[in-house]
């Protein structure tokens, strides 16, 4: 497993050479000059050359991209052309607020979805799994945006009972959290239910009922069990999705993350940044690939790693 | 006489379908002996599976239901009893096994947790007692290497080592009756003759009554004392076997005996029942077996007959209008 590990890590440095590459080159083809964004709009066709050149900017594409290259491997991101702070500690100072909310948005959205996925899946066409169904329906359509605005003017606005804004104190979590929550709760409740309706007719379910189990363990260790596989894989997947951060549910709390760090250095061009992010969220999602993939080793006996 | 250790009455199981309700078992009664190897034929879908079920309460992840009958197992009537009771009886003083062995085992526990799960709920026994006694009976059911089995995952096992492992974890608790559902029908031939005589084996050692659902007529001969043969739901004959193979009564027991290939016999092609079982939902008004038998006679299609006792014979029942008629005009 640790070979395994050690292959599949080594694997993925090709794959982000690639995708820096494309990032890259990408990034340069939209359109705005970050010099002029840097120089401001009133400076004169010269100021603008001088700031081009301090940033770089004047040299053939494919030098910029060598340069580039040679800062990444000696762990140098180079600085944000907007603040002029390191990139490293840009990222840095707004991936704490990310990652905390990503964790708190996570553990109840996984609880509640697979739990609320298990009883309707169980309970298939009572009322309950009606009522499930609905509340997965409406987590997955209802806009990020207008939860997390309904939240605040009911729980924060309205009974006082949470801040409306920041993340200074631990209440403060509870309103993106379950903003950011909300849909992951619902894909996993669905996922859930029709893998374990699946299972639950398979054959070795009948087996333990006829060893006299009682429905609980019948549930949980045999048919459960075996539907992990593909809730692990839709959990990953959504985990992947929250480290990049969501821009909406920041700017509605107010809250310093990677999502909106991305959009406010898209719109000045800070394209040192953007590389940055970009590259860091490919990452993420290999990094969170390689653990799925490991945790089906451990979920599945049939899948062994040599 | 022998003791009785099951008794069915007038079974009846229904299952539901879009909003009405179908019956796939009805008015089935028969009842098995200690020591005894019942053998139960027909056709797929005539209702041998449903009515194992139906015996063992597992209809829970269907639609089906049992809504008429009687099931006496040691003096009790296990359809009326709570669920908390029933669960003390299954895998403990019934039990089960599947046709196909290699996806009754759950893929993602090992064999050894599999078996000690039911021996640990029924016996107050430690965790090394009770790998001990699964070593025992992997043992006992000719596990040529117990301890590697004991640690595999089912994947890692043949179909007729999942078989035996199948027939070790229903055996693990030493149940009074063993209903084995096609238990060879998954399997090759060779592996076939080694799982039914282990079967005879424990029959032998343990007295165990076998329930012994199968559509194969050669299992039937080789295995069982007494045969019930189904048809759409209901028994249509029962007899001792040698009495069902020499004088087969009713005319779908003649049929699948006459569709048997015979070694040495010059047929070209085999004889065979034309048509098909009915859909459970359209059944025929009288006789079930009328559409496609080649005596059906007016009253057939009118009245079903009744499951009565062959002239001369206290052992023999058939369902079949002809062979009333038969022994009136006799």
């Amino acid at each position: 497993m640790g070979r395994y590990c050690i292959k599949r890590l080594l694997s993925a440095i090709p794959l982000l050479l690639v995708i820096s590459f494309l990032i890259f080159m990408f990034i340069h083809l939209i359109p705005g000059d970050p010099a002029r964004m840097v120089a401001g709009m009133d400076a004169t066709e010269q100021q603008v050359q001088v700031v081009r050149e301090q940033l770089g900017l004047d040299k053939p594409i494919l030098t910029q991209y060598v340069d580039y290259m040679k800062g990444l491997f000696t762990g140098d991101l180079g600085d944000s052309i907007k603040n002029g702070a390191t990139v490293a500690d840009t990222i840095g100072s707004r991936f704490g607020a990310t990652i905390t909310l990503t964790f708190s948005s996570m553990i109840w959205a996984v609880i509640i979805g697979i739990g609320i996925g298990i009883v309707s899946a169980v309970k298939r066409g009572s009322p309950i799994d009606y009522l499930v169904m609905l509340i997965a329906i409406s987590g997955i359509s209802v806009p990020g945006f207008w939860l997390g605005l309904m939240l605040i003017q009911w729980f924060a606005v309205g009974l006082r009972l949470v801040p409306t804004q920041g993340l200074d104190t631990l209440s403060s979590y509870i309103l993106p959290s379950i903003t950011m929550g909300a849909g992951i709760m619902a894909i996993l409740a669905r996922f859930t239910r029709s893998s374990m309706l699946e299972s639950l007719r398979e054959d070795y379910v009948r087996t333990a009922r006829a060893k006299g189990l009682n429905n609980f363990l019948v549930i949980m260790r045999h048919a459960f069990r075996n539907s992990l596989v593909e809730v692990v894989t839709v959990a990953g997947l959504q985990i992947g999705g929250l480290l990049s951060g969501s821009v909406l549910t920041e700017t509605v709390f107010g809250i310093p993350g990677l999502g909106r760090l991305l959009v406010d250095s898209i719109e000045f061009r800070d394209y040192k940044v953007i590389q940055a992010l970009l590259l860091f969220f490919s990452l993420e999602y290999i990094i969170i690939n390689i653990i799925v993939d490991l945790l089906y080793g451990v979920l599945n006996p049939k899948i062994r790693y040599d | 006489m022998s003791e009785k250790l099951l008794e069915v009455k007038e079974l009846r199981t229904e299952f539901k379908r879009e909003k009405s309700w179908v019956t796939a078992v009805n008015d089935v009664s028969f009842s098995i002996n200690k020591g005894e190897v019942l053998g139960l034929v027909g056709e797929s879908g005539c209702g041998k599976s449903v009515t194992s079920l139906s015996i063992m309460r597992l209809l829970l992840d269907t639609s089906g239901k049992t809504t008429h009958g009687e099931v006496m197992f040691d003096g009790k009537d296990i359809l009326k009893i709570s669920e908390k009771e029933m669960r003390g009886i299954r895998g403990y003083k019934m039990a089960m096994i599947f046709q196909n062995p290699m996806s009754s085992l759950n893929p993602c526990i090992r064999v050894d947790k599999q078996l000690m799960e039911a021996i640990l709920l029924h016996n107050k026994i430690s965790k090394q007692e009770a790998r001990q006694r699964a070593f025992n009976v992997l043992q006992s059911v000719g596990i040529p290497d117990p301890e590697n089995t004991l640690r595999s995952y089912p994947h890692q096992l043949s179909g007729g080592m999942s078989q035996r492992v199948m027939i070790a974890m229903a055996m693990s608790c030493e149940p009074q009756l063993l209903i084995a559902d096609e238990p060879t029908t998954a399997l090759d031939v060779t592996i076939q003759a080694q799982i039914l005589d282990l079967m005879l084996e424990i029959k032998e050692k343990r007295n165990t009554g076998i329930l012994l659902i199968t559509h194969d007529l050669g299992v039937v001969a080789e295995m069982c004392s007494r045969v019930i043969v189904m048809y759409a739901g209901r028994i249509v004959e029962e007899a001792p076997v040698k009495d069902l193979f020499a004088n087969p009564v009713h005319p779908y027991t003649q049929g699948l005996i006459a569709s048997v290939p015979k070694l040495g016999s010059n047929m070209t092609s085999l004889p065979s029942i034309p048509g098909s079982v009915p859909d459970l939902s359209v059944m025929p008004k009288g006789c079930k077996f009328a559409p496609r038998c080649k005596y059906a006679q007016s009253i057939c299609h009118e009245k079903e007959p009744e499951l009565t006792y062959v002239e001369g014979s206290t052992v023999q029942r058939c369902r079949c209008h002809l062979f009333h008629s038969k022994r009136e005009e006799a």
